[in-house]
């Protein structure tokens, strides 16, 4: 067979001396993703059928204990505990991802409407808390609902928590933090939609009478969709992990999928079953990233 | 400039209150001078002058900034080497895809599964290696690898934006492909790789969750310092790291704005 002779670049050549030249522009990082990131993951599907050793050494026995366990069968009978936990996880992830959504349209609003200099200035302050350490900003809620402060204050003299104790760890702690942390994931890429949103439509559905629910379904979300949908996709797919938050302000009593599949690969010693939560975050992300998916082209279609 | 809803207007305020109250909250705390506790004792530095006398947390600075640049700078030179390769050779769509989906994982997948499944990996080649022992190589390696993908994302996009003539215009005036590369390429690429290389920094910086799975006890980094510390309580020293490390962010942040904006 005669090579096929195409032009590139203005230079005759054949495809496969190209793509020989290419390969090698390729070849280190991708050896690299292969070896630390794909391999690894193989193996991490492998290890989640295998067995724990006594001494929590890798056992090649393999089986569908783990994945049984997780759904909560146990020796003692069934439990929903594991199960609860990813259930939780999916929840707080929602209600993150909504009540970061339901607070960047007015700061979005806001800062689109000031001038140019001013605007800058607001994004700035709101690209500023998106790079600073997740630790830090946790860290920094700790500090806030600390019992010495207003905050905690006001909640125990409404009887909500005993006087003299923090604000945390609980399900609110979680909350506020888990918000805090993901709200500028989604008012950033909300915003480029926003900047360049086409206000005639919106004030042509005023004139016509349609209800504020309307203008905002039908007029302001449809030209805001790919922001949002960047937006939403960068906050529940990390909020579904997330473990610093949990871990801090929430305590063993409102765990999420990040601090079990911790727990196991820390304290507990036990890959094989971390392994096998992995995999059902793994699924679930797949899963939402799939139903999200749909849901966003049944609203373009409105 | 259009007026908006004191409604919208209030909203808004809030929730940036909302943002900035704890990191206000942390950077008053660290100027004052009680020992203990929440209560204002008047205002003293002396926090931020001890810093540099407690011997944990310069390693754990050292640390940071060893693991940031290294993994910095091998990742910007393998995520732009493969942005060119994929971008610039005739791949089947077959190939350009399963290139696309590869450097796509790192930045869909939580990074807690990146993290579960090196931390395998590594303890599977512990024994062909005592170089895989939990430590700083390891945590380099894990950076790296989530790093590139950022690196080639951006520069693809720089890639793209400056189109083929200008280096067909070269080819079609005889320059090698030393010269193409060195002369052309580079210079056109270099705001891409710049902010490629910058938002690395930034990510390895403001990694936790890798970092905290392959660290090795003497591997520690600022953030698994802070992460430590607080479990045993606040304290106005951590207050001060936290306050320079939120200072040294803004200014990453302001420089990284105005170099991406020039370019």
């Amino acid at each position: 067979m005669t090579p096929r002779l195409i032009i590139w670049y203005g230079e005759l050549t054949t495809r496969r001396r190209l793509l020989k030249q290419g390969f090698l522009f390729l070849f280190a990082a991708m050896a690299w993703m292969m070896v630390f990131l794909v391999l690894p993951g193989l193996v991490l599907v492998v290890v989640s059928f295998a067995t724990r050793g006594a001494y929590g050494q890798l056992e090649w026995v393999f089986s569908l204990e783990n994945y049984k366990r997780l759904m909560g069968f146990s020796l003692f009978g069934w439990t929903a505990d594991y199960l609860v936990i990813l259930w939780r996880s999916v929840v707080v992830a929602f209600i993150t991802t909504l009540i970061s959504i339901i607070l960047s349209y007015p700061l979005c609003f806001f800062i689109a409407a000031r001038d140019k200099r001013s605007r800058y200035m607001w994004l700035t302050l709101v690209i500023i808390p998106f790079w600073t350490n997740m630790v830090i900003r946790t860290y920094a809620w700790f500090l806030i609902l600390a019992p010495e402060l207003p905050f905690a204050r006001i909640a125990a003299a409404l009887g909500i928590i005993t006087p003299g104790m923090p604000l945390y760890p609980n399900a609110f702690a979680v909350y506020i933090g888990m918000v805090s942390m993901f709200l500028p994931f989604v008012t950033l890429p909300l915003y480029a939609s926003v900047e360049k949103l086409d206000w005639s439509l919106v004030e042509a559905a005023q004139d016509l009478y349609a209800s504020r629910i309307r203008v905002f379904t039908q007029a302001i979300l449809p030209q805001t969709l790919p922001g949002l949908s960047v937006g939403v996709i960068l906050t529940f797919v990390p909020a579904m992990g997330m473990f610093v938050v949990p871990d801090l302000l929430g305590g063993a009593k409102y765990m999420l999928v990040g601090n079990l599949i911790q727990q196991q690969f820390g304290a507990s010693r036990d890959w094989p079953f971390g392994a096998a939560i992995s995999m059902a975050l793994m699924v679930l992300t797949m899963v939402s990233l799939q139903i999200y998916r749909r849901r966003s082209k049944e609203i373009e279609h409105i | 400039m259009r007026r908006t809803h004191p409604i919208i207007t209030s909203l808004a305020l809030l929730t940036m209150g909302f943002l900035y109250l704890p990191l206000l909250g942390v950077a008053v705390f660290s100027v004052n001078a009680a020992r203990r506790g929440l209560v204002w004792k008047g205002f003293t530095l002396n926090w931020y002058i001890k810093l540099f006398d407690n011997q944990w947390i310069l390693e754990a600075a050292w640390n940071t900034l060893i693991l940031a640049v290294v993994s910095t700078i091998i990742a910007t030179v393998l995520g732009t080497v493969l942005a060119i390769g994929m971008d610039r050779f005739p791949w089947k769509p077959k190939t350009s895809n399963f290139l696309d989906i590869i450097l796509h994982i790192p930045v869909v997948i939580p990074d807690i599964i990146l993290a579960a499944a090196l931390v395998v990996a590594f303890g599977l080649l512990r024994l062909l290696s005592s170089l895989f022992e939990p430590g700083l190589l390891n945590m380099i390696i894990g950076h790296i690898t989530f790093q590139i993908a950022f690196v080639a994302l951006v520069v693809r996009s720089r890639l793209t934006a400056i189109g083929r003539e200008i280096e067909e215009a070269a080819r079609d005036l005889f320059a090698s492909d030393g010269y193409l590369l060195r002369r052309i390429m580079l210079p056109l690429l270099m705001p891409g790789i710049v902010a490629g290389a910058m938002l690395a920094f930034t990510l390895s910086l403001d990694d936790f969750v890798i970092s905290f799975f392959t660290a090795g006890p003497e591997s520690q980094t600022l953030p698994l310092y802070i992460f430590a510390a607080v479990r045993r309580g606040v304290t106005p020293q951590i207050h001060a790291l936290s306050t320079l490390i939120m200072l040294i962010t803004v200014v990453l942040v302001v420089a990284t704005e105005r170099i991406t904006r020039k370019g």
